[in-house]
């Protein structure tokens, strides 16, 4: 028996009741039958979970699920690959970031290929890691290229604020760290698709709170649930979506309660806007969102690389073909786009999708959905 | 990406942690939650502990599994009592 509280979830999720939940799920899709209802899930996690756990092909015919825009690898813009690129190629330069961004295509090519022409480039886990190179290493410029929503800004804010306690002036940051609101904003405000709620992200509402997506609920009408990644979690998630939508009665509810509350984690916030402010950002696929992102604060501008190293980044600029952008729009489902397992596959990724492992073209190509 | 760990403290110094997850120990920085203490859990992301549960909710949380633990075969009526319970609203 597992005693981890991972696995608690609300009663019913605890208790391990998917026959349950399906049918509670059968029987609300059923009051709804003929209409058919599509929810979003933003987050690569909960992708991944879902496809792991065979979820899709439970749930009745007319409930169906859309990826959103939820991977923070396949949302950095390509430009920022291009600049990650120019850095690792400095000599004396170390480039460290988390292991999937090593194989995402740039215009031409990947950190992953600049470290076979012998570019410094390291994985690592935490950003930490980064910090410790640099302390090892005081004669070598460590640039922590860091990616990211709200669940892994605070790591990262914290680290940058270790830095410049300890006038580390060879740690610096490529910070292309977005948060998701105002993505999920702009999926209901551009009207491509037609959404009936949101599976909201778990670990992305441990930091900002349920109450973040409150001005969702009221100014949409979008139904919004905050769900954790067991089976049991995701498909309550999916039970209380389809609750809120028979009764036309939509609002924020948390499922996840184990590990998110409405208030969210406003230590690990403060932490984020002592060091970060918000600006405007490019999503792959969705293009400028205004305030979307976060950039270091002016007084920290000794720790960030473009400034420090004079690197500008170049347009966006897309690989033909490639549908990532539709496919992050919730638009089209992976197989529908044209190099899907013939010229983009997990080992020739042409886009990001395809790159990550919470990707949605990995998780379709994985899990044999073609 | 945003994969998280859930993780007991077993060793605290400052703001760094010794946490076991899952039988494995490894480091976390605990500075971003409230006043952690000795055999909190916490839910651990990219090398920091980003929310904790007390001993009190996390003992909670084991009962419940244990109480499962103790149900040969369990009744599928109960739950369903349940869910419609929940339900109302």
């Amino acid at each position: 028996m597992n005693s981890d509280p991972q696995a608690r979830g609300s009663r019913l999720a605890a208790r391990g009741f998917v026959p349950e939940l399906l049918r509670l799920i059968a029987e609300r899709a059923a009051r709804l039958a003929p209409r058919a209802v599509r929810f979003m899930e933003v987050c690569g996690t909960h992708t991944m979970a879902m496809f792991r756990s065979g979820i899709r092909a439970m749930l009745p015919p007319n409930v169906r699920l859309l990826s959103g825009p939820g991977c923070p690898v396949c949302v950095t813009p390509m430009g920022m690959v291009d600049a990650a690129i120019e850095i690792a190629r400095r000599p004396g330069v170390c480039l460290a970031t988390f292991g999937d961004m090593v194989r995402v295509p740039g215009s031409r090519t990947s950190l992953e290929r600049a470290k076979a022409e012998g570019a410094d480039v390291q994985m690592v886990y935490s950003p930490l890691d980064a910090l410790k190179l640099a302390e090892a290493e005081p004669g070598r410029t460590v640039v922590f290229f860091a990616i990211g929503f709200e669940t892994t800004t605070p790591a990262v804010a914290a680290t940058v604020a270790y830095a410049r306690d300890r006038g580390l002036r060879n740690m610096l940051f490529l910070a292309a760290n977005k948060v998701i609101p105002p993505a999920m904003e702009a999926i209901l405000a551009g009207g491509e698709v037609k959404l009936d709620g949101f599976l909201c992200p778990g670990h992305v509402s441990v930091i900002t709170g349920s109450a973040i997506y409150e001005p969702l609920a009221a100014k949409y009408h979008a139904p919004c649930v905050v769900t954790g990644f067991e089976a049991e979690d995701i498909l309550e998630g999916i039970a209380m979506l389809l609750l809120q939508v028979v009764e036309a009665a939509p609002k924020v509810e948390i499922q996840y309660k184990r590990w998110v509350h409405r208030e969210g984690n406003a230590k690990a916030r403060e932490r984020v806007a002592e060091v970060f402010r918000p600006c405007d950002a490019a999503w792959r696929g969705l293009g400028t969102i205004p305030m979307s992102g976060l950039e270091l604060r002016p007084e920290l501008r000794g720790h960030d690389a473009l400034q420090v190293l004079g690197i500008q980044v170049p347009p966006e600029l897309e690989n033909p073909g490639c549908s990532c952008g539709e496919v992050l729009r919730g638009l089209i489902e992976p197989p529908e786009c044209s190099l899907f397992a013939s010229r983009c596959t997990p080992a020739t990724p042409v886009g990001p999708c395809m790159v990550s492992t919470e990707g949605s073209c990995a998780a379709y190509y994985k899990y044999g959905e073609r | 990406m945003c994969l998280s760990v859930p993780a007991k403290i077993v060793e605290l110094q400052g703001r760094l942690a010794t946490v076991d997850v899952m039988g494995n120990r490894r480091e976390a920085d605990v500075s971003l939650v409230d006043e952690p203490q000795l055999g909190d859990y916490v839910l651990v992301h990219a090398g920091f502990a980003i929310e904790k549960m007390t001993a009190e909710d996390a003992a909670e949380t084991l009962k419940l599994w244990e109480e499962m633990a103790g149900i040969e075969s369990f009744e599928p009526r109960a739950a369903s009592d349940e869910l419609q319970e929940e339900e109302k609203p």
